[in-house]
């Protein structure tokens, strides 16, 4: 048994050498490039170029659109589960097609689509044309960001909510009604709380993505709207200014860890709930 | 009243598909398209599916895709198992730091990721390329493993395992015959996840990819400014129409599989 054992721990090394080598290392060398200058030297200067106009408007910028298009996905998951999930049979197959199949197209390809559906001589506006109305300026704008992380987010959202939903007793909502609550006490006091898990992983998991994309912004906003992912993509691939990129990256690890910290109170809290 | 729910029921269910499926119908038509600008539609033709094939840089990106999502999730497969027996043996604390570690690669933002991996292979004055990229994906691709193989290694009975070395098979062939025969769906899910993955990300291979290495990803990134070839709808209508197929068949087999069990 001892044996077995030792031959256990040794299988284990090569990922625990991989994961110190390239998962933590890379990390300490982006705290470590965003707190010292070109020269090596300690400086706070990296991180404070936040509260440079540029970078904080595309910091804001990017908290506004990705709150939005949290919430627009929210919206959309929340009643499309709750269909789902009654209509039971349809489960897993369906759901396959509707999150993982696409996927198997390019996502910029996928995003790229979008332009050609909101473009000046696109097909929502050479439709409107068509029946006499006057042609919408839909790309390069905020909303075609937003369209674009809502399309590519969206089953980072349906997927847990869908599992809380799912993971329901029957039963509880049954009693709900039995003791004479009505269809909307029933979702708000009864099947709403006890898929809150659900919906917060969900916003966790739409938000992080949102806030950090360059992809979207570049593909949608014409290069004219900055989200501060565009800005630190520029800092490395064409600038060339690691220091400053790294420095950013850091204010956008904050964000990351209070989501994590959200993500792993709420987790606990069920634990507690379910003994 | 029942009707009427259920009706917008399937509306709403509908317009939501047609919202995620839009744009990949959009492609497909494009990739039939006469004409090369986006806008116009300049009669169908079949052209681009047979000029794709006399395309060197798309030929070699597709290979690099591939090979690079067959590789990464071949060796995640591999590293990841090995890793699932090791930290289930751990101790509590020594398994939640390992555990917290290997979820750092899916909660983090994939451009810290990213750059994270571009300051590492810098610093070491590595020469960006393909094997930059695949050290990057087999990394993003192990957590997937895990999180897929751990619960089912978790649940074996450990007195099967233990039951065959009593009877004196080597640790090897009682692991051969009694373990992995059960986490198998695991490690194939897993493994398919990895492989969706490696397919499909863009922002992690576009900061360890360096100048000269295309994948699909990069090399659609780099032609979205000036027009996108219409050799790249075909080459990625076939891409998407295949797996398509796959997965029906795959379905309906295990669809009559299940069947005749009951």
């Amino acid at each position: 048994m001892v044996k077995t054992k030792r031959i256990a721990g040794f299988l284990g090394l090569p990922y625990i050498f991989w994961a110190a080598a390239f998962i933590v290392i890379p990390l300490i060398m982006v705290v470590w490039y965003g707190l010292t200058d070109e020269n090596g030297g300690f400086t706070f200067a990296n991180v404070a170029a936040i509260a440079n106009p540029a970078h904080s408007k595309a910091l804001f910028m990017a908290l506004l659109l990705s709150f939005i298009a949290t919430i627009v996905c929210l919206l959309l998951a929340y009643p499309l589960c709750m269909f789902l999930v009654e209509a039971q049979k349809t489960s897993n197959s369906f759901l396959t097609m509707l999150l993982i199949v696409p996927m198997w197209m390019n996502f910029l390809l996928r995003t790229y689509a979008w332009q050609s559906i909101l473009e000046k001589t696109g097909i929502i506006n050479t439709f409107l044309t068509s029946i006499g109305l006057q042609p919408l300026r839909l790309i390069n704008t905020n909303g075609a960001i937003i369209l674009g992380m809502v399309y590519n987010f969206l089953p980072f959202m349906i997927l847990p909510i869908y599992n809380a939903l799912d993971d329901i007793d029957k039963n509880v909502i049954n009693a709900a009604r039995d003791l004479g609550a009505s269809s909307r006490q029933t979702l708000t006091k009864v099947i709403f709380p006890l898929s809150l898990p659900g919906v917060i992983s969900g916003i966790t998991m739409v938000f992080i993505p949102a806030l950090t994309t360059f992809v979207v912004s570049s593909l949608l906003g014409g290069g004219k709207i900055l989200l501060i992912g565009n800005v630190i993509e520029q800092e490395f691939m064409v600038a060339y200014d690691w220091n400053l990129g790294s420095g950013l990256s850091l204010v956008l690890l904050i964000f990351i860890v209070i989501n994590v910290i959200v993500s792993v109170l709420t987790e606990r809290s069920e634990e507690d709930y379910a003994s | 009243m029942k009707i009427r729910y259920k009706g917008i029921k399937r509306v709403y269910i509908g317009l939501i598909f047609i919202f995620m499926y839009a744009p990949i119908a959009l492609l497909i038509i494009q990739s039939f398209n006469k004409s090369k600008s986006r806008g116009r539609w300049g009669g169908f033709t079949f052209e681009w599916y047979g000029s794709l094939f006399t395309d060197a840089s798309i030929i070699e990106a597709f290979t690099n895709t591939i090979l690079l999502a067959l590789l990464s999730s071949v060796i995640s497969v591999i590293l990841g198992t090995m890793a699932c027996i090791c930290i289930s043996k751990m101790k509590k604390k020594a398994r939640n730091i390992m555990m917290g570690i290997t979820n750092i690669p899916m909660l983090n933002a994939d451009i810290v990721t990213g750059v994270s991996f571009m300051l590492l292979f810098l610093t070491l004055r590595i020469q960006f390329g393909f094997g930059t990229i695949l050290l990057a994906h087999i990394t993003f691709n192990i957590p997937y493993v895990i999180l897929s193989v751990m619960p089912s290694y978790r649940d074996l009975n450990p007195h099967i395992y233990e039951a065959a070395l009593d009877l004196g098979a080597s640790p090897v062939y009682a692991f051969i015959k009694t373990v992995l025969p059960e986490i198998m769906p695991a490690i194939l899910s897993g493994g398919l996840m990895a492989f969706t993955m490696s397919i499909d990300d863009f922002i992690i291979t576009h900061f360890t990819a360096g100048a000269g290495v295309h994948t699909l990803s990069t090399k659609i990134y780099s032609e979205v400014k000036l027009g996108i070839k219409p050799e790249m709808y075909a080459l990625s209508a076939m891409i998407f129409i295949t797996v398509l197929i796959l997965l029906i068949l795959v379905n309906r087999v295990q669809g009559s599989a299940r069947k005749e069990d009951a």
